[in-house]
């Protein structure tokens, strides 16, 4: 009985979770773009800093009708939108927040897992792309293939680079033997894991999937109401899975000053500030071209997680 | 039986997902007007009405990336179980040897890719 509701205690939590922080860091967007760009808009809604924004958006989304277009393939496209949120929700479950067992589920395999089920989310942009039968979101579509082409094996890497460095796959077991030099020893590692976790988000500068100015919104052209908040929800969702997953890997997730009593404060605090810095980035970087992607993956990214695999090895050895 | 029972928890993660989806596909279903016109159904080419069918030909200039990436992606799964236990005590030095054999393996095949100049989109 104690299993059962300590299960649901859990699986309750992630979804809390799952629909809560995505929301946060989206209205943390309006408010940190608004006042980066000196914009008025966001800060109109509701009064005070324009609190209700959001809550606008919802109702506008959940009331919008749902168009789906006569020539698009039916069922797959609407359950495109699923297929992209779904992976989030269930990496969630795998990640630490703090010390003695606060994590959904501890897995042995973790890392491992979670790389795998986050290359599932992909899916739904290409399916989207191509269900929709419409020019733009193919090519939108094969605009995120190519994305996959490039973010894909810098991850592996860079995380094969910290399994060595922890000797664990599991995530727990990773923070757990965390030490403070880490993050220097690891940090070409960290910036090519978070570089290419922005690939694969599709967030500014890396969103030429979704170039609003050239392919309207890409695989999302056709989408409108819910479905279209849904992948939305998945975009932000996803902002949520790369920090928290950046600060476990290689920040150290609940080390820090008093970390036997907040802990947990501490992974929130690392994955808002990586959050914050996902929204700096939108800001200032102008969108790369999807060659000038492939070719930074290749010849810089590559290298370079290949080189701290080197370094990690060799340092390993030594001090062990 | 630990390792069974992890992966039925994040089974049912899956599971409260899928009611997730169910329950806001139904009741957006309940609170969203539906209208069709056949104008609102026409595929969106900007405003004009759409020429030929979406489904269009398209040329796609990075199938070279797609091989590269499949070598690659093949060989960096074989880090993994590796990296667990490289650094174990018997291990040390002949590992790490062979590491670099593996990552000089990988460096020469990129290299070679880039002398060929197919990391070159045009």
């Amino acid at each position: 009985m104690n299993d059962t509701l300590d299960v649901l205690l859990r699986l309750v939590g992630v979804l809390v979770v799952f629909l809560v922080f995505p929301l946060l860091v989206g209205q943390t967007e309006h408010k940190v773009m608004a006042h980066m760009q000196g914009r008025l808009g966001p800060m109109y809604a509701g009064g005070f800093h324009g609190w209700a924004q959001l809550v606008a958006d919802g109702v506008k989304f959940a009331q919008k009708e749902d168009v789906v277009p006569a020539e698009a393939d039916r069922r797959i496209f609407q359950l495109a939108p699923a297929i992209a949120l779904l992976p989030y929700l269930v990496v969630l479950i795998a990640i630490p927040v703090g010390p003695d067992g606060f994590v959904g589920q501890a897995l042995d395999a973790g890392l491992f897992f979670v790389l795998a089920v986050m290359g599932v989310g992909v899916l739904g942009s290409l399916i989207a792309g191509w269900a929709s039968a419409n020019k733009f979101s193919l090519l939108g579509g094969l605009r995120t293939a190519a994305q996959l082409m490039a973010y894909e094996l810098p991850m592996l890497l860079t995380a094969a680079s910290v399994a060595m460095a922890a000797g664990t796959l599991s995530l727990p077991g990773i923070v757990e033997s965390y030490h403070w030099w880490w993050t220097p020893w690891q940090i070409v590692g960290g910036l090519v894991f978070f570089t290419a976790g922005l690939a694969e988000l599709q967030r500014p500068p890396f969103d030429m999937p979704v170039a609003d100015s050239e392919i309207i919104f890409g695989a999302y052209t056709e989408y409108t109401g819910l479905r279209f908040a849904l992948f939305l929800l998945a975009e932000y969702a996803g902002i949520v899975v790369l920090c928290a997953l950046t600060t476990v890997l290689f920040l150290g997730g609940w080390h820090g000053p008093w970390s036997d009593g907040l802990g947990w404060l501490w992974t929130l605090v690392k994955t808002a500030a990586l959050a914050f810095v996902v929204i700096w980035l939108r800001v200032s970087y102008p969108r790369l071209r999807e060659d000038q992607l492939q070719k930074l993956a290749w010849t810089v990214l590559i290298p370079l997680s290949l080189a701290q695999i080197a370094l990690t090895g060799v340092v390993k050895v030594v001090i062990s | 039986m630990d390792y069974f029972h992890g992966y039925s928890v994040v089974g049912l993660v899956a599971v409260v997902g899928v009611l997730f989806v169910t329950v806001a596909f139904a009741s957006g279903r309940l609170l969203r007007p539906v209208v069709p016109t056949r104008e609102k159904m026409l595929t969106y080419e900007c405003g004009v009405d759409p020429v030929g069918e979406g489904w269009a030909h398209t040329q796609i200039k990075y199938y070279v990336y797609s091989f590269l990436y499949v070598i690659f992606a093949v060989d960096a799964i074989f880090l993994f179980p590796w990296a667990t236990v490289f650094a174990a005590p018997g291990f040390g030095a002949t590992t790490l040897v062979e590491m670099f054999v593996f990552i000089g393996f990988l460096a020469v095949g990129l290299l070679y890719a880039w002398k060929k100049g197919v990391l070159e989109w045009t």
